[in-house]
């Protein structure tokens, strides 16, 4: 008979946990392969044409990295607060709340300010939103132990429906001819693209610049220190005198911050006036939970697996037109992928050996 | 305004109906000590199959049973991943929702907007049913309805009463302990997990084949979710669901109630959501130890290590 024995590993090397990595992505990708066959898709040809269709083409990487602004932005802030073991469901909602301060202040103040004002401001005031709507949760936990996912996810729902209400309500615009939406921002607040594309240079930098402050942060200050005793050993860190309060509240600031410029990115950049909630979100709350578990809770390393995720939404797309398949696809895709790339870290964390008996 | 009442606590009843399935599944997989937060995407999954089976075979009952059957395969996943592998259970839930939801969407596809005509005949209780007021609104519902309520008294009895219920009971509170017992505690929470997904299966079926008779992406609504909170608010207690459930039934009701009188369709949406936040604020002013919260739920259990 077979035995198998799993002992600690204690000497994890970056090494071992990006062939981790690898080896369960490989995994995901033959059970995606095999869901692909029982819906009667060739896997080889499917699979080709995502990565052909995100990274094989001119157009491709253009659309990628348009759509790997705003998984940079939440993976990365997703990150600090998953450190903390944090578990923040609501970018989408923060989000949301980002693009809706920001639209606000684009159309009170676009029409008078320049670009080189009005474009900070709106920035500033998408951070802002989605702070606001990243600290209810880390208040309600702190002060009344109510559990973050739920709340996060219920705080998702409800930025939804306010942010539906202003459209068909008050902010109602006129350019609309009778959709629900908002008018378009002044061209003083409008974000320039690299032509030819979509990309909104201003949120790609800012998008980099923010992982890597952060990775800065987390790595080498007293405050990123907290961040991971917070989650890791919660009562050393209340003898340590750690503010579980203010700490909290800090890490969902920046995450619910980073995730609000995602939103004005999105406003400002692509769409240029705030429509229905699920346009203006796509989901990207949602993949950036992914990201942030690829990157390893590594804020740097969120840009790759932003651009990779961004791949597979592009490549997805692309398949979805080319082979007919539904939308949910990459849903699948996705919801395996984080699968496998949680019991990859069993055998990071484990050392495995078969005995003859 | 009789009528008005009766109706709206009728239709309370049955939009309570889904949560109290999926709220009771949940209490039996924490109680053990796994956080399952796949609900949502279980529910997807088996408001799809029923809704297919019953569509293609005719039979309500057989869409029922492949649902569960179908929850519970599914649900194995977040048990070899929490428990086998020892992963992380926040994550895992998460991934599993994403996957039921995706794959109830794709499965499901060429389904969207097509009505069921066959279906689930609601039953009248015999002379209980004839009762002014109480009859038309607990005496002739879905069997759904009387499912729900009579699996929430059993689970309470299983795990309050049974040797069994105790042992899971004790699997959450202390694994080691219960292992020393003789117990094997991974059998128990996979047991506990899968029953979980059985009872999200079985709400989701009484959304597609019952409530809505149609099967559209996206149809569980954050329900799952809610039913998560629920547990919660009924503190781990099948019997205090029950009620606490249809609670939050009403909410969804009073929705289309005070649609006419001219308040916001979106403001009216967020009513569920406003009040989950509400009950659990109520909840934490609670005195934590009688929150009776299951001490080692979603801590990963390691055999032999302290």
């Amino acid at each position: 008979m077979i035995k198998i024995k799993t002992t600690d590993r204690y000497n994890i090397t970056p090494l071992r946990s990006f062939m981790t990595n690898i080896l369960s992505l490989a995994a995901a990708l033959v059970v995606i392969s095999i869901l692909f066959l029982i819906s009667g898709v060739n896997p080889i040809f499917a699979i080709s044409e995502i990565f052909s269709g995100s990274f094989g083409s001119f157009y491709g990487i253009k659309e990628t990295l348009t759509k790997a602004i705003p998984l940079i932005l939440i993976g990365a802030g997703l990150t600090l607060a998953f450190r903390a073991k944090f578990w923040n469901i609501g970018a989408e909602g923060q989000l949301l709340m980002g693009a809706i301060f920001a639209t606000w202040t684009g159309l009170n103040f676009g029409e008078s300010l320049p670009p080189y004002i009005i474009v900070p401001l709106i920035f500033l005031a998408g951070f802002t939103g989605g702070a606001f709507w990243g600290i209810i949760p880390a208040i309600l936990k702190i002060k009344f132990s109510i559990n973050e996912v739920i709340s996060t996810l219920m705080l998702n729902y409800i930025c939804a429906e306010i942010l539906t209400m202003l459209i068909v309500g008050p902010w109602k615009g006129k350019e609309r001819f009778g959709f629900p939406g908002t008018n378009n921002l002044p061209d003083s607040a409008i974000l320039g693209i690299i032509p030819g594309s979509r990309i909104h240079y201003a949120t790609l930098i800012l998008s980099i610049l923010c992982a890597i402050v952060l990775c800065v942060v987390v790595y080498k200050t007293r405050f990123g220190y907290e961040t991971r005793v917070v989650g890791e050993n919660p009562h050393a860190g209340k003898y340590a005198g750690i503010n579980f309060l203010k700490t909290s509240i800090i890490i969902m600031a920046v995450s619910g911050g980073f995730a609000g410029l995602a939103g004005v990115g999105e406003i400002a950049g692509i769409h240029h006036y705030l429509g229905y909630p699920a346009s203006v979100s796509s989901g990207y709350g949602f993949t950036a939970i992914i990201v942030a578990w690829l990157a390893k809770l590594n804020p740097l390393y969120a840009v790759i697996s932003g651009i990779f995720f961004a791949g597979i939404l592009v490549g997805g797309d692309a398949i979805q037109i080319s082979l007919g398949l539904p939308a949910a696809t990459v849903q699948i895709v996705n919801g395996t992928l984080l699968i496998f790339l949680i019991m990859g870290d069993y055998f990071l964390k484990n050392k495995i050996r078969f005995e003859m008996q | 305004m009789e009528d008005i009442i009766i109706s709206t606590l009728q239709r309370t009843m049955v939009a309570g109906t889904p949560l109290l399935l999926a709220t009771t599944g949940e209490i039996i997989c924490e109680r053990s000590g796994i956080l399952n937060l796949g609900v949502e995407g279980v529910m997807a999954i088996g408001a799809v199959t029923a809704f297919i089976v019953t569509m293609t075979t005719g039979s309500p009952w057989l869409g029922v049973a492949v649902a569960i059957a179908a929850g519970m395969t599914i649900s194995i996943i977040h048990a070899f991943a929490s428990i086998t592998l020892q992963a992380n259970q926040v994550v895992s839930g998460l991934a599993l929702t994403m996957l039921g939801l995706g794959l109830s969407g794709m499965i499901g596809k060429s389904y969207v907007g097509k009505p069921l005509l066959i279906k689930m005949e609601d039953w009248n209780i015999p002379w209980f049913s004839d009762l002014p007021w109480l009859g038309k609104i607990f005496f002739s519902q879905s069997p759904f309805f009387y499912l729900a309520i009579l699996l929430a008294l059993v689970s309470w009895f299983f795990l309050e009463r049974t040797r069994l219920g105790i042992e899971i009971r004790s699997t959450g509170e202390n694994p080691q302990a219960t292992e020393t017992q003789g117990v094997n505690v991974s059998k128990l929470r996979y047991l506990s997990v899968i029953i979980g997904g059985g009872f999200s299966a079985l709400a989701g079926a009484h959304l597609s084949i019952s409530y809505s008779k149609s099967w559209i992406e996206g149809m569980t609504a954050g329900r799952g979710w809610i039913a998560i909170a629920l547990t919660i608010f009924a503190l781990w207690n099948p019997g205090r669901a029950i009620w606490a459930a249809f609670v939050f039934g009403g909410i969804f009701v009073v929705q289309y109630l005070l649609q006419p009188l001219g308040i916001s369709p979106n403001f009216l949406a967020m009513l569920p959501y406003i009040a989950t936040l509400l009950i659990l604020l109520l909840i934490s002013l609670k005195d934590p130890k009688k929150l009776n919260a299951p001490a080692m739920l979603a801590e990963p259990y390691k055999r032999g290590k302290r």
